[in-house]
């Protein structure tokens, strides 16, 4: 599976209030009623502004706090193909898998709309605009089936069984 | 080479060796979920259409308990309705916290795999329980299972060697050590305290060690369960087996601390980060103290502040609320006579809830009221008013704390 799409760059511990503030859980009920407030402290207009498969790049800790499954299935939901972080919180890193959002752990120096290229069977990361690569270790065939068919709950109600069942 | 707790309890669950880094699927022991997260799990289950739970659940009302409003109520009612449908064990509002009455009631013994919708599952592991904290996919799916795939962690020793000095308590050596090491210090890791300070501990500080783990990111925070831990089990009606690691397992990380370095620490409001020993900022004034939760709420914990507190008087001004994690804590708490004393010298006895860590109820914080309390977390807004502020510390730091009216080192009224 490859993703292709422009860069967003961000820094360390990016937490999951910042990918969605838990404020809004109370006024809005919806996904899609949340989804014009994904990153909205960070980069304002994100949601409109991210196209198709577009690739966050960012730091150490990326989403950390609460553990809710939000923040997740949201970066999914406007469209992010892919996040590639140095390292992620591991509640965040589980609910991303679960939700089929690819979470790639690798040290790379993008910037702001480079074009990038994840290639989750390889296991690099490129940056097209600069000519550089990293690896990382691809995922192990149970989890790479979750990605490629979008999460558990797709592959649940595609296969009426669990990936390793 | 050896192994670590953590390996070894995977390693016999898969009937083969682990390597850290590895994804595995796990039989799981016992699934539970309270009543912030299982609505959400409850949900999950329905979408996909499980209509039953194969796994171990056990559901506990704890966090907004008893309810403080009518939307917690009908969250509970969804919860009993569901729980009575699938046959689920259920612990009803003032039974108390999950962590701690689920260790009590004697669902937890060393060697198990545990999920928690709730971080602060990693308390299990000071009963030797692979526990860890997930998010509502992961338990609904689990629930209906009984199995999950889990990433082998890293495993990563800290010893405490040395004697504790009188005053110094368990939440005292884990703000040191968080402190020392960050909040995402452990990330993705297995943690396992050794030494002969944690040898030494009773299973109530244990578990502040292990429940405060996932501060630094922990996935599991280990104890080894030796006699102590089999004692406290046994007490419970489950006999059980020692884990303890191989001689010369195979540590990733290993860290040292010397528990004469320790002293009572105060974590400052904002995060974790940021420790400092409470010597350094006494005369901080409070308008509440909070002892309580599943990090400060245990018999020994009350033992501590009662030391404090007996014979003394909560300052005027100050409100002093304790709520025992558990009823077993509540009624070892009457049985010995310190409800009787701290309510004498002016505490506020809550039942067993969760409620004002997270400002569910019972003492929520007002603009810019300033709280010392036992509880884990101390990020803006938790215990109320975005702009009210907490200090986290150990009982019997609170407790002095209260008596003062200030942040005060125990040190000082302990003879
Ligand atoms: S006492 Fe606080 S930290 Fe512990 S389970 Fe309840 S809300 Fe969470």
């Amino acid at each position: 599976m490859r993703i292709r799409g422009r860069a967003w760059r961000l820094g360390d511990h990016v937490t999951t209030d910042h990918i969605i503030p838990g404020r809004l859980k109370y006024k809005v009920r919806t996904l899609e009623e949340m989804r014009q407030y994904v990153f909205n402290d960070l980069i304002p207009g994100f949601s409109e502004r991210v196209r198709p498969n577009d690739i966050i790049v960012a730091g150490r800790n990326f989403g950390y706090g609460s553990s809710r499954e939000h923040a997740a299935r949201l970066l999914k939901l406007v469209g992010v193909g892919a996040v590639v972080a140095e390292s992620f919180a591991r509640i965040f890193y589980r609910n991303a898998i679960n939700v089929g959002l690819p979470v790639v752990e690798a040290r790379v120096e993008a910037e702001d709309g480079d074009e990038m290229e994840v290639d989750l069977r390889e296991g690099t990361v490129r940056d097209l605009s600069k000519g550089t690569e990293a690896n990382f270790k691809p995922f192990p065939p149970m989890i790479m089936s979750l990605l490629e068919e979008g999460g558990i709950e797709s592959y649940y109600k595609r296969h009426g069984k669990l990936p390793w069942e | 080479m050896g192994g670590t707790m953590t390996e070894k309890i995977l390693s016999s669950k898969l009937g083969r060796d682990v390597e850290a880094g590895e994804h595995v699927v796990v039989n799981v022991d016992l699934v539970y979920a309270h009543d912030g997260t299982a609505p959400l799990a409850i949900d999950v289950l329905e979408g996909l259409g499980f209509d039953s739970v194969s796994g171990n659940v056990v559901f506990t009302i704890d966090h907004a308990a008893p309810a403080p409003h009518a939307e917690a109520a009908a969250l509970h009612i969804q919860m009993r309705a569901f729980a009575s449908r699938h046959g689920i064990k259920i612990f009803d509002v003032g039974n108390g916290i999950s962590h701690q009455v689920i260790p009590e009631a004697g669902l937890v013994r060393p060697g198990m795999v545990v999920l928690g919708a709730d971080s602060h599952t990693v308390t299990l592991g000071a009963y030797g329980a692979f526990a860890t904290g997930v998010g509502s996919t992961d338990a609904a799916i689990a629930m209906a299972r009984g199995r999950i795939w889990l990433r082998v962690p890293e495993t990563m020793a800290i010893t405490v060697e040395g004697k504790l000095e009188d005053g110094v308590m368990a939440k005292d050596v884990i703000l040191e050590i968080i402190g020392r090491l960050g909040s995402d210090g452990a990330n993705y890791k297995a943690v396992e305290f050794l030494g002969s300070v944690v040898e030494e501990m009773s299973v109530d500080s244990r578990a502040v060690l292990s429940n405060m783990s996932v501060e630094m990111g922990a996935k599991v925070g280990l104890v080894p369960a030796d006699g102590v831990t089999l004692r406290w089990l046994r007490e419970r009606g489950v006999e059980a087996e020692p884990l303890q690691p191989d001689p010369h397992a195979d540590y990733r990380d290993e860290i040292v601390f010397n528990a004469r370095e320790i002293q009572p620490n105060v974590a400052l409001p904002g995060n974790l980060d940021n420790v400092r020993p409470v010597e350094e900022m006494e005369g901080v004034d409070v308008n509440e103290v909070f002892i309580g939760s599943c990090s400060g709420g245990r018999f020994e914990d009350f033992l501590q502040a009662a030391r404090v507190l007996r014979g003394n008087r909560v300052k005027k001004g100050v409100r002093c609320i304790a709520a025992p994690a558990s009823k077993e804590v509540y009624m070892t708490l009457i049985e010995s006579g310190i409800l009787a004393e701290l309510t004498e010298a002016g505490c506020v006895i809550g039942p067993p809830t969760c409620g004002p860590c997270i400002g569910a109820h019972m003492g929520v914080l007002g603009p810019e009221e300033v709280v010392v309390s036992t509880s884990t977390r101390n990020f803006p807004g938790r215990m109320g008013h975005p702009s009210s502020q907490i200090y986290l510390a150990s009982p019997v730091t609170a407790a002095a704390t209260a008596v003062r009216g200030q942040l005060t080192d125990p040190r000082r009224l302990l003879s």
